[in-house]
């Protein structure tokens, strides 16, 4: 089996092509966000350098969110096309559960965390010791609650994302549980890692069509939350 | 009849400017086999306005679908597409890029050239479909929403702009007076028809000229000059016909898109004009137009009204010429949101 990723949530682009083994090619880019313009261009590389016939891939797996609106919609887009194209399914991977699978292996509990500025992250828990066990689903939060629920909950934890960058110091202050940072190589997005869990994903038939697929915001938009506030919940 | 399918240029082209969804097939630029339309007006209207974030969500749950009715109702398959052309600026940003990226990926996926389309160039070209004898150069008024132009066109794609607004788009001075007196969202279409009922005459609102700029256009002036006027009603408890005001304000648009054109016709030397954009299905601006150039001996010529909305086939209308030209856009074509006429 045969996956492309693609991973465009951040500041981070990076496309992979992974098997069920081994990641063939993984191009990431941690710099300038001008996903528009890099994103093609770095499959493109990838699949030149392969040699691939993109025809032969099997699905197109895509961190489906949160993150950064823009950088979800050309990722999705950009896979919604190709799927479209090539008559491919889709496979939706959390955004914040494939970046715990980046520490495949650690015994600790994962916590991803994502700015998403207003003193919240976005962020969810995770062991991933063997199989992959989603213990708090990913949802935005505020970071000093987020350091309550780790200590009520008194396992060591391992921390990586952008947050980390942001937040780092409030959670060596606050936190009372044992903690540690992720290094370099898995401390952010990594295509090969949305798309080595979109073979788990694929192997359970969780497939969506390119045209079914959505990214998930986890937010609405502020004219949706200005308006609720003044009318209450509607829908839509 | 000769067989000349060999030699037929089939366009699949993608629109996502502003809030609707659109792509059409478009056969060698002028014979449209499909165009469908997603529009999110319904939407928008909650919020007096197009929400650019909320355009941009909807654009990515529908662009598939709306592809994919397109090329079913051409009955053509995507591989039988020669070149697939995206508008790619002006609009907003976020809605561009759904677009874009979508277009690229197609592109790239199915082996074929991609041809990025300026938006207004798009609308121009609307004519090309519903007019197969026009053809440049003409002079042609571009009105809409987001745009106020009067340009040359001196060939496919080439253009010399003689006029633009120096402030408010038309179409914006509608809704924005449209706003005040209570018609709502989109103010187009409903000052249009609120003014049926109403004498244009009624109230003397200003006519703008730009000094020095013979072909230029001001809108916030007499837009201004609407909302004094309801002020000053009120404070003077006096009633406002709404049906006067409303052909009355519409009528001081129109007078001036109609005469800077017509003007421009006469003392250039060219004996077609041309409308595009949603602007241009303004029944009181057709009418006055027809009797201009009627007048003055123009032949007119402007689109059907679901082709003077954003739609795809004008893009693949306009991405046909471009494309025959040889222009081919790279795998890192971006949404240009300011994009400039007569700019790459």
């Amino acid at each position: 089996m045969k996956l492309l990723g693609i991973e465009s949530s951040s500041l981070v682009a990076s496309v992979a092509v992974v098997t069920e083994d081994v990641v063939t090619a993984e191009y990431t880019v941690n710099f300038k966000k001008t996903h528009s313009q890099t994103l093609l261009p770095m499959i493109d590389e990838i699949v030149s350098m392969l040699e691939l016939d993109l025809g032969e891939i099997d699905a197109i797996a895509v961190a489906g969110g949160p993150g950064s609106f823009t950088g979800l919609r050309i990722g999705s887009a950009t896979a919604k096309g190709l799927g479209l194209a090539l008559g491919k399914p889709l496979i939706h991977v959390p955004t914040l559960e494939a970046m715990a699978y980046n520490l495949w292996g650690s015994r600790d509990l994962i916590c991803p965390i994502m700015d998403a500025r207003r003193s919240q992250v976005y962020t969810g828990l995770y062991h991933v010791h063997r199989d992959v066990e989603v213990v708090r689903d990913q949802c935005p939060m505020d970071i000093h609650e987020l350091m309550d629920i780790l200590d009520d909950r008194g396992e060591p934890v391992i921390f990586l994302g952008d947050g980390v960058a942001v937040y780092r110091k409030t959670i060596e202050e606050e936190i009372h549980v044992p903690c540690g940072f992720a290094p370099a190589h898995s401390s952010r997005q990594r295509a090969a890692s949305v798309a080595a869990l979109g073979i788990e994903y694929y192997q359970k038939g969780l497939t969506v069509t390119a045209a079914g697929f959505a990214p998930d915001y986890l937010r609405k938009s502020q004219a949706e939350r200005e308006r609720e506030e003044q009318y209450g919940q509607v829908d839509g | 009849m000769m067989n000349i399918a060999d030699k037929d240029v089939y366009i699949l082209a993608i629109e996502s400017s502003c809030d609707e969804t659109a792509a059409a097939v478009v056969r060698n630029g002028r014979e449209v086999l499909s165009n469908v339309i997603a529009s999110q007006i319904d939407l928008h209207t909650l919020y007096g306005g197009v929400v650019p974030e909320i355009a941009s969500r909807k654009h990515i749950e529908k662009i598939n679908q709306v592809i994919e009715a397109a090329l079913k109702e051409s009955a053509m398959p995507l591989e039988e597409m020669t070149a697939i052309a995206v508008t790619y600026g002006p609009g907003l940003v976020g809605a561009l890029l759904v677009g874009v990226a979508e277009a690229k990926a197609i592109a790239y996926g199915a082996g074929k050239p991609l041809v990025g389309v300026h938006h207004i160039e798009g609308h121009v070209s609307a004519n090309f479909i519903d007019h197969p004898d026009l053809e440049p150069p003409f002079i042609c008024l571009i009105v809409s929403g987001g745009h106020t132009h009067l340009v040359v066109v001196k060939d496919y794609g080439e253009f010399e702009i003689l006029g633009r607004t120096r402030d408010d788009a038309a179409g914006e001075a509608f809704d924005k007076v449209a706003r005040a007196v209570g018609l709502g969202y989109p103010g187009g279409p409903k000052i249009d028809k609120t003014a049926r009922e109403g004498d244009p005459k009624a109230i003397r609102f200003p006519r703008a000229k730009v000094e020095g700029a013979p072909y230029d256009f001001s809108f916030s002036g007499l837009k201004s000059a609407v909302l004094n006027y309801l002020n000053h009603a009120r404070m003077m408890g006096e009633e406002v016909s709404v049906p006067d005001l409303a052909a009355s304000f519409q009528y001081a648009v129109v007078d001036v898109l109609v005469s800077h054109t017509v003007e421009a016709a006469k003392v250039l030397g060219y004996d077609k004009v041309a409308m595009a954009g949603g602007v241009a299905s303004n029944s009181a601006l057709r009418e006055e137009m027809r009797r201009a150039c009627k007048r003055t001996g123009l032949a007119l010529y402007y689109p059907s009204p679901i082709l003077c909305t954003d739609n795809g086939a004008m893009i693949g209308a306009a991405g046909y010429y471009e494309y025959q030209k040889g222009i081919r856009s790279g795998w890192d074509l971006n949404a240009v949101p300011n994009l400039k006429l007569g700019e790459r």
